[in-house]
């Protein structure tokens, strides 16, 4: 790559922030230039992205019918999945996968509780509820 | 206050080692603590699953550039690490306090002045700790492109996260370093490594055969357009491009860091090696964009088309590597 075909292409994944690119000036030499973000490499971060979005809608659906508790939400909000929910908070992935029960959430100690305030940075009361659903313009769901 | 200059570089932890060791006295630039450290590398996991997508690594694990560089250079790095955060903490405003800045394990989704869609759960994120005001950590972050700064609370948070690859509040500095190093050594002995795990793998996933593998794998894969492994393409291209790759799967840093060689060493081989590798990325970054086209329908979904791509590239690094040997001869 040549340092004129860096790629200049103002992603918003970047949130305005460069990038730093290896690529060869005029006489051949590798130096680093500021990139301001890649279409291609756009495309892959929105695709993850929306794969998140998805995941978050759908918790919101099932929270909403009563066949799971907020959790589930929160924790895709969070972009998080069962298994590195589980690993965060140190409980085993079944037990995770019991807890998004609403009835086994609302009878949680305060302690396991806890490690879930702690993994997510969130308070128990927010953790208990879905926060209001997102404006058409808002990127988080 | 401490004086530190912030520069920033590709790689994270390329990046950090390379900033503490120019402020220890030692200037290496990035790309030489990266092709020194043997950090290059293709390798294709799929029993290992990272949010559901397979493991897959075109540099060394996290820790790795660290401890090659520190073994093949002569370098000893201090690590400490904690059971309890608010030790780690402690220990790291001492260190401060002494004008030590140190490098700092952390989570990226934690750290408060990353940008929202950049944050993601990867907990090996590396960084540079050299100053404090007041409550604010002052940071060098080298994927940033100026010093940025971190409240306590989230720091603590990004430096004691659990769970894979858990930081537990690492901090590490060099301790002792040689007067120079020893490039006519140390550069063959280095790329000996790369082009013998990158040729010679047992495992049929890891280096030119991993790519071959991972074409074939493209082959299989469902035409007519499959949800679960768009994601997992979509996915090849993040760890390709994402920040931290320096572009191409670090395969231009690879290259600057022969150039590099090339020239302390006076050896053409290593140059012409390095005009290869830029080759070699240029296609990586073709791969790149084909894939990105066709998964947003500018460009008809084609595995076969992606997998040859591939073999392109393949070739050309197999070609590389085989150069590389003779050229260090």
């Amino acid at each position: 790559m040549k340092e004129n075909e860096v790629p200049q292409d103002q992603a918003p994944g970047l949130g305005g922030e460069r990038k730093a690119l290896y690529a060869r000036d005029a006489s051949g030499r590798y130096t680093t230039v500021a990139s301001s973000g890649w279409d291609a490499e756009e495309i892959v971060l929105q695709q993850a992205l929306d794969e998140y979005s998805r995941a978050c809608a759908a918790a919101r659906a099932r929270v909403e019918r009563g066949e799971s508790a907020a959790l589930e939400y929160h924790m895709y909000s969070r972009r998080m999945d069962i298994t590195l929910l589980a690993q965060s908070t140190g409980f085993f992935k079944w037990q995770v996968r019991r807890h998004l029960r609403p009835q086994v959430f609302s009878s949680l100690s305060a302690r396991k509780l806890q490690r879930y305030e702690q993994a997510l940075q969130l308070s128990a009361t927010e953790l208990a509820s879905l926060p209001p659903p997102p404006t058409p313009d808002s990127p988080q769901s | 206050m401490t004086s530190f200059e912030h520069r920033q570089t590709a790689h994270c932890e390329s990046g950090a080692v390379s900033s503490l060791l120019r402020h220890h006295g030692l200037p290496l630039s990035e790309p030489m603590v990266f092709g020194l450290s043997a950090a290059l590398t293709y390798a294709y996991i799929p029993l290992l699953k990272i949010g559901g997508m397979p493991m897959l690594a075109y540099r060394m694990p996290p820790g790795m550039i660290i401890r090659g560089l520190s073994k093949r250079v002569g370098i000893n790095f201090r690590f400490q690490r904690f059971r309890r955060p608010e030790q780690g903490m402690a220990v790291l405003d001492q260190h401060l306090a002494q004008a030590r800045p140190v490098g700092l394990q952390t989570s990226v989704y934690w750290l408060p002045y990353f940008p929202e869609n950049m944050r993601f759960h990867f907990n090996a994120h590396n960084l540079v700790a050299y100053g404090r005001d007041g409550e604010d950590y002052l940071i060098s972050d080298p994927t940033f492109e100026h010093p940025v700064r971190a409240d306590g609370p989230s720091l603590q948070r990004a430096r004691f996260v659990k769970g894979m690859l858990a930081p537990k509040g690492l901090i590490y500095y060099p301790e002792k370093m040689p007067e120079m190093v020893d490039y006519p050594r140390v550069i063959p002995a280095a790329i000996g490594r790369t082009s013998k795990l990158m040729l010679e793998t047992p495992l049929p996933f890891i280096g030119v055969r991993g790519i071959n593998y991972v074409a074939r794998k493209l082959e299989g894969f469902d035409p007519t357009g499959d949800h679960q492994q768009q994601l997992i393409l979509g996915h090849m291209v993040r760890m390709q491009e994402e920040i931290g790759t320096g572009g191409a799967g670090f395969r231009f840093l690879f290259a600057s860091f022969l150039q590099e060689s090339a020239e302390l060493l006076q050896n053409e081989r290593l140059q012409a090696a390095a005009d290869l590798f830029t080759d070699a990325g240029d296609e990586w970054r073709r791969f790149a964009l084909y894939a990105a086209k066709m998964l947003k329908g500018r460009m008809a979904l084609d595995y076969h088309k992606l997998a040859e791509q591939l073999r392109v590239v393949a070739a050309m690094e197999e070609q590389g590597y085989r150069d590389l040997r003779k050229a260090i001869g």
